[in-house]
């Protein structure tokens, strides 16, 4: 597969606190990629820098062929605080990049993933009246309506309950199936981004770089009680220096 | 029911009481200058016959339109351009804040020397006195919006005017409604004082006029009354505002 996302030797300081050091990443079209790394190493501050919304330090940051100056509307950030409008309703906020569309089409669109996310009956709702769930869910609704090749999640279901979460990723499996998006999703918790993920990047403490690659080549929807599934996830914990029943430094 | 007994029959009560306290200290110290309710009441009725209060009412509220609307069209779009561009901000905020402090009041002499003792005196007055808050509050709200809208906007390839529109203005929208709230407050309490010395009409003027032409204090509170009751309804007219769905989600739980 084609690699669209491509960071080389990136560095990143804030002042003289060095946040990322030598991080090396690629990401092929169609690709689910989870970053894990303990609290506060940098996950987010990578994922803004390919985002566009942060300018690295030192390094080359090229995304679709071309080096990253901004956020671009074919790359669209979920954010884990939501940056759902609340002055918007549900279908104006999933309408929000469409504006330049005809209208039928745009109401095609609207509807089409309104659906997709599961909030058909919620369209004239605002977000004040959903759930946390439901607002990532228009979220992500309004980056797919737009068109986005690419997502950037960072910790979307970061503030979600435990069983809203589980339902969250089952569902954005199903729809990474059905668009063949490329994601990038930044999380702290293993668990979820061996439950996603076709490749872990588990990053060390700060100033952070990318210790190891995991490759789950496992089927979807996963067994959380396989072999395969646990090994990986063992795997990532030992890198981070722990082990599944809670030993080990973090 | 409940919320019933909350909020209409315990106001009702303390209002209640507290006309029976008034009666009762006016009998006791046996003032005949100061009015029990029931003589305030009697001259609003006189008032109101010779048609006074109503005259009296559409002029300071005329005033306060004016004065007030002028604000609203200059601090919103200044207060919303202040906290946008860091440059202006910088040029222009250490001026406002100077200028801010300085009561209303205090203008009345040079608001009598530029424009004598016509409506355009207490105008001005309560233009000063209202675009002050609603610029602060419309430049705090640009500043202190949420980050993540920006970002949003911005990554879906909005800038200059369609950003200010679709999202900087609507982010703001709740706290320049509430800044706009505060001013109209003021801009009210500012209209009786201009309308005191300025002009000859008014609910100020009346309250300066009765105790000048005569000591009718029944006159003079029957105008604080009206100040009062008119004050109230304009701030739930404002009120009303953050009702609407576009600028609810920025007022908490309600």
């Amino acid at each position: 597969m084609e690699t669209i996302i491509t960071v080389r030797d990136c560095w990143m300081s804030f002042g003289s606190t060095h946040v990322l050091e030598r991080v090396n990443l690629d990401v092929a079209q169609g690709e689910f990629v989870c970053v894990v790394g303990p609290s506060g190493c940098g996950k987010s501050t990578l994922l803004n820098i390919v985002g566009g919304f942060l300018r690295e330090t030192k390094g080359t940051v090229a995304v679709e062929g071309a080096p990253v100056t901004g956020p671009d509307p074919g790359r669209i950030f979920v954010f884990q605080e939501n940056g759902v409008f609340p002055w918007l309703t549900v279908e104006q906020n999933i309408g929000f990049g469409l504006l330049s569309r005809p209208a039928a089409e745009r109401d095609e669109r609207v509807k089409h993933y309104t659906a997709m996310v599961g909030l058909t009956g919620f369209e004239r709702s605002y977000p004040r009246e959903l759930s946390g769930g439901m607002r990532q869910r228009v979220e992500i609704a309004r980056a797919l309506a737009a068109d986005a090749r690419v997502l950037y999640m960072d910790e979307p279901f970061g503030a979600l309950d435990f069983l809203t979460r589980l339902k969250m990723r089952a569902d954005l499996i199903r729809i990474w199936q059905a668009e063949k998006k490329t994601i990038v999703f930044v999380t702290h918790d293993i668990e979820e981004a061996v439950q996603l993920a076709d490749r872990v990047l588990v990053m060390t403490k700060r100033p952070a770089t990318i210790a190891e690659e995991v490759r789950v080549d496992l089927p979807r929807p996963r067994d959380l009680d396989s072999p395969g599934y646990l090994a990986a996830r063992d795997r990532i914990f030992s890198i981070m220096g722990m082990d599944a029943h809670g030993g080990g430094a973090v | 029911m409940n919320q019933r007994i909350y909020h209409i029959i315990l106001p009702l009560i303390t209002g209640a009481l507290f006309l029976a306290a008034w009666h009762i200290a006016v009998k006791c110290s046996g003032s005949d200058i100061f009015p029990t309710p029931l003589e305030v009441l009697r001259g609003l009725g006189e008032l109101a016959r010779q048609g006074l209060l109503l005259k009296y009412i559409v002029a300071s509220l005329f005033r306060v339109s004016w004065g007030f609307g002028l604000a609203v069209l200059i601090g919103v779009p200044l207060g919303l351009v202040l906290g946008w561009f860091r440059p202006a901000f910088a040029a222009l905020n250490p001026f406002i804040q100077i200028l801010r402090p300085i009561s209303p009041i205090a203008w009345i002499p040079v608001a009598i020397l530029w424009f004598g003792v016509k409506d355009t005196a207490p105008v001005f007055l309560i233009f000063l006195a209202s675009v002050f808050p609603i610029t602060v509050s419309a430049m705090a709200a640009v500043q202190n919006m949420q980050q993540v809208y920006l970002r949003a906007a911005q990554n879906f390839g909005l800038s200059g005017f369609p950003l200010f529109r679709r999202v900087i203005f609507p982010a703001a929208l709740p706290q320049v409604i509430t800044g706009i709230r505060i001013a109209l407050g003021v801009a009210w309490l500012v209209v009786v004082a201009a309308e005191m010395i300025a002009v000859n009409s008014g609910l100020g003027y009346l309250i300066i006029d009765a105790r000048n032409a005569g000591k009718r204090y029944d006159l003079v509170v029957a105008g604080m009354v009206m100040i009062g009751l008119i004050g109230l309804i304009l701030d739930w007219l404002v009120r009303s505002l953050e009702k609407f769905d576009e600028v609810r989600w920025g007022y908490g739980q309600r």
